[in-house]
């Protein structure tokens, strides 16, 4: 008797009724959806952050590359690594892809690389700066950077971030079950005159719980969208000031925003935990109406 | 069709509901559960739709034992009861057509035939030109008819009903008695609730009487019609 039509129709009828019922009480939903829009705006912006100081520092790292300096002699010189442009352009060549492209270069365009490692006893800051200031005497030296240390910490940093990143998303995305079960849970009691008689009439929990899982669907959808516009808002709001500082410091980094898999990934998310949180919000509902023992 | 075999039915709070209940009602019959209220008439028909289970003892309907029914076999089988409230239990936000179709809508049942069936039902309680109606437009009588359509959709085997007409006068009750006779003479089982001792005196079927959880039996009397 079940033909996939047949099926496929009670879904598009559970899909349509419950679009239905969100546009019948608009206030409703659409203070739901901000809830869950600015639960995950927050774990989104703060992906931004870590993502773009990421690139940022990632520029920073090859610029330290080029800390330059030849000085084997000098007492403070521990390890000296000198890395000739071409073999840095050799090893970007094998290791970027970017093989074809790098053809096409009339030159060279990487400078010969020197690493300098202080020596243990001059590994602090009087002694590097002592090194640096010698390097920069040198015509022949474009730039001297002293990094390592301070990279490291802000990778460290990073971590950090990412991992408290990490804890917030969790905690929001709970936050957006929670505020989604209940929206369901409410639904589900107002209706639930209507639940009990299609229960008595012999309709499944399946039967019962999908126009409640759609509905879960669909505010969970609309607030990742929400949340998707928020966050873009935010991004495009700080992208004249960022790279107003980017310039102060001789950069040119621009701000990148939410790319469309990422966006992509926030609204599937969202509409994934809309529909867990009405699963959650009817499961307990749905199970009152059950014979006893 | 429905047996009860030395039911007893205890609810969590300790009141004993029905004591060693055993009765019969077989296929195609008309039967009048009748009693006080509180004797245990709904704890029997909650039993009769799987709302409970017996403490104690068999409840078969259908030829299915009850007690040993896994949860999710429950839909499927009360699909093949029809059950008729008091209070009607319709969906006021939706037509007459929809609370009709409800029973089809939760099985398989195909789009032409809903249509079909639901028509069907609603012409043989007299109300197909009612199809579009809110419930709520409709006398309390014809409410009680759009809950037997509803009740009769999806063809049971087995109609019960909870004091159909405890909300109706006389003469309406009459014509609700007098369409479950019609139901009957198709070969369902009709198995009603009530406490309305006039009407089951006039239209003179098997009576189950019980009283304070105990189970008298009626005999079968014949049919006055």
């Amino acid at each position: 008797m079940s033909s996939p039509i047949t099926y496929l129709t009670r879904h598009a009828q559970a899909l349509l009724g419950a679009l239905g019922r969100l546009l019948r009480r608009p206030l409703g939903s659409v203070l739901t959806v901000l809830a869950i829009a600015v639960a995950l705006a927050l774990p989104a912006s703060l992906w931004l952050l870590v993502k773009n100081a990421q690139l940022a520092t990632g520029d920073t790292i090859e610029k330290a590359e080029q800390l330059a300096a030849s000085a084997r002699a000098r007492a403070e010189a521990g390890t000296v690594t000198v890395i000739s442009a071409d073999a840095a352009l050799e090893e970007f060549r094998t290791y970027s892809g970017f093989g074809a492209a790098l053809d096409s270069l009339q030159g060279n365009p990487l400078p010969h690389v020197i690493t300098v490692k202080p020596k243990p006893d001059y590994a602090n800051p009087r002694g590097v700066e002592s090194l640096q200031k010698y390097l920069r005497a040198w015509p022949e030296v474009d730039s001297v950077q002293v990094d390592g240390e301070w990279v490291r910490r802000l990778s460290a940093i990073l971590d950090l971030l990412r991992e408290v990143l990490l804890a917030f998303a969790g905690l929001l995305a709970l936050g957006v079950l929670v505020v989604i079960g209940n929206a369901i849970r409410l639904e589900i009691g107002a209706r639930r005159a209507e639940i009990e008689v299609t229960k008595l009439v012999g309709g499944s929990n399946a039967f019962v719980r999908r126009p409640f899982l759609y509905e879960g669907f669909f505010l969970g959808l609309l607030g990742g969208l929400a949340a998707t516009g928020i966050t873009a808002l935010l991004a495009s709001a700080l992208a004249e000031p960022v790279s107003r500082v980017s310039a102060l410091y001789g950069g040119t980094y621009a701000l990148s925003g939410l790319e469309l898999p990422e966006a992509a990934a926030l609204v599937g998310l969202a509409a994934l935990l809309g529909v867990l949180g009405a699963w959650l919000g009817a499961a307990r509902l749905l199970a009152k109406i059950e014979p006893r023992d | 069709m429905i047996r009860f075999d030395h039911v007893f039915k205890r609810y969590p709070n300790g009141r004993e509901a029905l004591h060693d209940a055993s009765f019969e009602v077989r296929a195609g019959e008309f039967v009048f559960l009748t009693g006080r209220s509180g004797a245990g008439k709904s704890s029997v028909l909650k039993l009769m739709t799987l709302l409970e289970r017996p403490t104690r003892g068999t409840v078969t309907v259908n030829g299915q034992e009850t007690s040993s029914l896994p949860v999710r076999a429950i839909p499927a089988f009360r699909r093949r009861l029809g059950i008729i409230f008091q209070d009607h239990q319709l969906l006021m936000d939706r037509p007459v057509y929809d609370n009709v179709a409800l029973p089809l809508m939760v099985s398989d049942t195909r789009f032409r035939d809903i249509d079909k069936r639901v028509r069907a039902a609603l012409d043989q309680v007299g109300l197909l030109d009612k199809e579009r109606v809110s419930p709520a437009e409709l006398s309390v009588g014809e409410q009680q008819r759009v809950g037997i359509a509803r009740a009769v959709v999806a063809r049971p085997t087995i109609l019960i009903a909870d004091e159909p007409t405890g909300n109706l006068d006389h003469g309406l009750a009459r014509e609700v008695m007098q369409l479950f006779r019609r139901f009957q003479d198709v070969g369902v089982t009709v198995l009603i609730a009530t406490h309305d001792m006039a009407l089951v005196r006039e239209f003179s079927q098997r009576e189950i009487l019980i009283d304070d959880g105990k189970v008298f039996s009626g005999a079968r009397t014949e049919t006055a019609s």
